[in-house]
């Protein structure tokens, strides 16, 4: 499987009347987009904002944020199961509208979301502060039960990614990045004597506002699966969750997997990437023993001598990540884990909920109970009342200048644990 | 023109302050303006930018067996010199001298609001006690070592004056006090795993940035005797609390836990019970909170005798994100409190 990611780099955005791409610039009319979002019927009203980098804008509660791409040419569309049929995607060409973003906010739907800054000290924590950001802020109608107001704002980003995403159908794209790979057996032979390596791709699916979706399939209702790496460049897997932000991916991080891109700058040098497997991170014991040995098995089918696990949030999915982690081990395949920590604000307690003296190789992507001051900002877009009772916040965050003492556990992808970012944890 | 030096008190046992080995142990602090014993190499080590303006002395027999009186004693004789700093030691292998040093610098920090840093080789006692709250520089087992310490406290000492920002324990020489901070690295997480992985698979070493902690077991009581007779308390980490969480636990990380009067209820309903979890799908808790706190089905065995009473009283904090450190101190809390009303055995409910 073959596929060109061409990259049209966006270096600002603005409503204009027509939605295009022109100088590196994103257009975007307004009316369309309101227009196109608000044919569900489960929303009473939205409000399209832009946020730039640099901006004195906060955005809260962030429930996703999504890169606008649009197919070119190959089967299949961009979102399968959701916004384009369930056709195989990842090959053929897509562009990118690199460096722009849709983020959804508005009304909470738990309590349970994330913070953008788009300057300020919050916004070294997330990657969401250097995109041109076309902000979404969606009120739902009276009485709309959570599950299904959660399936309505995840909905909504998607649409209006796929929809600006289109803009940049016509346009010739600054670079092209190719990812190409084939059949396990192909690859296998291609490079017999490079270490084959596996990524073990967990999933958070532990209910509402915790779930994940693979071509629109709930993936707690999946056995651990094989999937091709091009296909999450596509939109593969969206995310649906966003409790305590920090570490929940977002479909733009699932939209740019990093640990794909470094197996792929990797394979054929030093590795031999053989695939990616998904699996979940269900909250019963039986589900968690199946999903483990399942996952592990089927790296162990793959031929891995080596894979590296990223954990997808934290406490009880570390359990499925150390489970993981002793049953590769346990088959002789050398494990590298990506998680993040929780060890206090002090930073003095044990940093998870599971451990394993196999788990010698550990990669951390910081301490999310950390507490952070975030100033008081001009404008906000959502509602800065929620800051109390979200994750990471806490009676008393929010002062009444507008700033806020919060845990980074609430800024959305500080501590993402597919090692987006540069933050880490060491001990002192 | 000359800067205004630091203000330094050394903090020293009987031994070094020649006045006598075990038989003088058991002296009572005293302060003397100046250098004493082992203060004359710190001085000298310290240079221009501070001066050793006093020297507070204990026993160690005294401080080890009053601890609490000798501490507050000899931070009320250390805050008389108006010190910016306090050093105290180096204690080498001296275990009780050891002891009093890091409970010495401790208290300073908590009294005076001042820094505080000793040193002791790594396996006396004090430095197990106190790493997490004092800066300890590692020594030699024996004062041999004392040359060599000198210099070394005396520049840590000095950057803690200045208010220079502390680096990692391997850039600044101090025992790994196990706490955990967020630095920004040069890479991203992906490209240092890749790094990692590669480094494994071809046997070469690599360092973990998260080292294994010991886990804390906790063996099984014995089996309660006639469950008939039983009181049994429900306690759960779901966050189940009264209908608008009046003690506002936290939705994750949680700073507290609440104690609630379960007397007279004899079900749970959306209408008294809620619960304040942020880690899961709150619609079933929430629709009826004994899915969580099974409150109703301990009612029905109640009525039926199969056990003595359910105690009046539920405790509820959140696991979500909550440190281990916060989570054992509730427990230990929790704990206190249902042995003292008298209750036989609990029920933990999680999520």
């Amino acid at each position: 499987m073959r596929l060109e990611l061409g990259k049209i780099t966006i270096r600002d955005v603005a409503f204009g009347p027509q939605t295009k791409v022109e100088a590196g610039t994103l257009y975007v009319n307004k009316d369309e987009l309101v227009s196109l979002v608000k044919e569900d019927p489960n929303i009473k009203s939205l409000t399209v904002h832009l946020a730039k980098p640099g901006e004195e804008v906060r955005i809260i509660p962030v429930k996703d944020v999504i890169e606008p791409r649009c197919k070119v040419s190959g089967p299949g569309g961009i979102f399968p199961g959701f916004i384009s049929k369930v056709e195989t995607v990842g090959s053929g060409r897509t562009h990118v509208l690199s460096g722009a973003a849709v983020v959804t906010t508005g009304k909470i739907v738990g309590f349970q979301e994330g913070v953008i800054d788009m300057t300020g000290p919050g916004a070294d924590y997330t990657p969401f502060s250097q995109t041109y950001n076309v902000v979404l802020d969606i009120q739902p109608v009276d009485g709309l039960a959570q599950h299904e107001h959660e399936k309505t704002v995840r909905l909504a980003g998607l649409k209006a990614a796929a929809y600006l995403g289109e803009a940049g159908k016509d346009v010739e794209p600054d670079s092209i990045e190719t990812y190409e790979l084939g059949s396990f057996i192909e690859t296998a032979a291609k490079y017999p004597n490079l270490p084959k390596v596996v990524y073990i791709y967990m999933l958070q699916s532990q209910g509402l506002l915790h779930d994940t979706w693979v071509y629109g399939v709930d993936a707690k209702r999946i056995l651990p699966s094989i999937i091709h790496p091009n296909e999450l460049f596509d939109g593969a897997i969206v995310s649906g969750n966003c409790v305590s932000a920090c570490d929940k991916n977002t479909t733009y991080h699932h939209l740019n997997s990093p640990v794909i891109k470094e197996l792929y700058k990797h394979h054929g040098k030093d590795i031999c990437f053989m695939g990616v497997v998904i699996t979940n991170e269900n909250v019963t014991l039986k589900d968690k023993e199946r999903s483990s040995s399942y996952a592990s098995k089927l790296a162990k089918m793959l031929g891995a001598e080596a894979a590296i696990v990223s954990e997808e949030g934290f406490g009880n999915p570390d359990a499925d990540l150390i489970m993981n982690c002793n049953k590769l081990e346990g088959y002789g395949i050398k494990t590298v884990l990506i998680t993040d920590e929780y060890a206090g604000r002090d930073g003095a307690s044990q940093s998870l909920a599971d451990v394993s003296t196999k788990a010698d190789a550990v990669i951390s992507a910081g301490n999310a109970n950390e507490i952070i001051k975030l100033p008081p900002m001009k404008k906000v877009i959502g509602d800065l009342s929620v800051a109390d009772i979200i994750a990471g916040g806490f009676d008393g965050s929010k002062a009444a200048d507008g700033s806020l003492i919060v845990e980074l556990q609430v800024i959305t992808g500080a501590t993402n644990e597919l090692g987006y970012s540069n933050l880490r944890g060491i001990g002192y | 023109m000359a800067e205004k030096k630091f203000r330094v008190v050394h903090y020293i046992n009987q031994f070094f302050a020649q006045i006598g080995g075990e038989e003088k142990a058991h002296i009572p602090p005293e302060a003397r303006e100046g250098v004493v014993g082992p203060g004359l190499g710190l001085k000298a080590a310290l240079g221009d930018e501070a001066e050793i303006v006093g020297t507070v002395i204990c026993g160690d027999s005294y401080f080890g067996e009053n601890m609490e009186t000798a501490s507050a004693q000899v931070v009320e004789l250390i805050k008389k010199f108006q010190p910016d700093l306090v050093i105290a030691g180096p204690a080498f292998n001296a275990g009780r001298y050891g002891t009093a040093c890091g409970a010495v610098c401790a208290a300073v920090q908590r009294e005076l609001g001042i820094p505080a840093v000793t040193a002791m080789f790594t396996e006396n006692p004090g430095a197990d006690i106190y790493k997490k709250d004092v800066y300890i520089i590692p020594t030699g087992d024996s004062a041999a070592s004392m040359r060599k310490v000198l210099p070394q406290l005396a520049s840590f000492a000095l950057k803690l004056a200045r208010g220079e920002a502390i680096g990692s324990p391997s850039e600044e020489g101090y025992m790994a006090r196990g706490i955990r901070k967020n630095i920004m690295a040069d890479k991203p997480g992906a490209q240092r795993a890749m790094d990692m992985l590669l480094a494994k698979i071809s046997g070469q070493p690599f360092t973990t940035e998260l080292p294994m902690p010991a886990f804390d077991r906790v063996p099984p009581n014995p089996p309660v005797k006639d469950i008939s007779k039983a009181t049994i308390a429900l306690v759960t980490s779901g966050g189940i609390v009264p209908k608008g969480n009046p003690d506002h636990i936290e939705a994750s990380s949680a700073s507290k836990f609440g104690k609630y009067s379960l007397a007279g209820l004899d079900d749970l309903t959306p209408d008294t019970h809620q619960t304040a979890h942020g880690g899961y799908d709150p619609t079933y808790a929430n629709e009826d909170a004994d899915r969580v706190l099974p409150l109703d089905v301990m009612r029905d065995l109640e009525r039926e005798g199969k056990i003595g009473k359910v105690f009046d009283y539920h405790y509820a904090t959140v696991g979500n994100g909550t440190s281990v450190a916060n989570a054992a101190k509730f427990g230990a809390a929790i704990a206190k409190d249902l042995k003292e009303a008298g209750v036989d055995a609990v029920i933990l409910t999680s999520t």
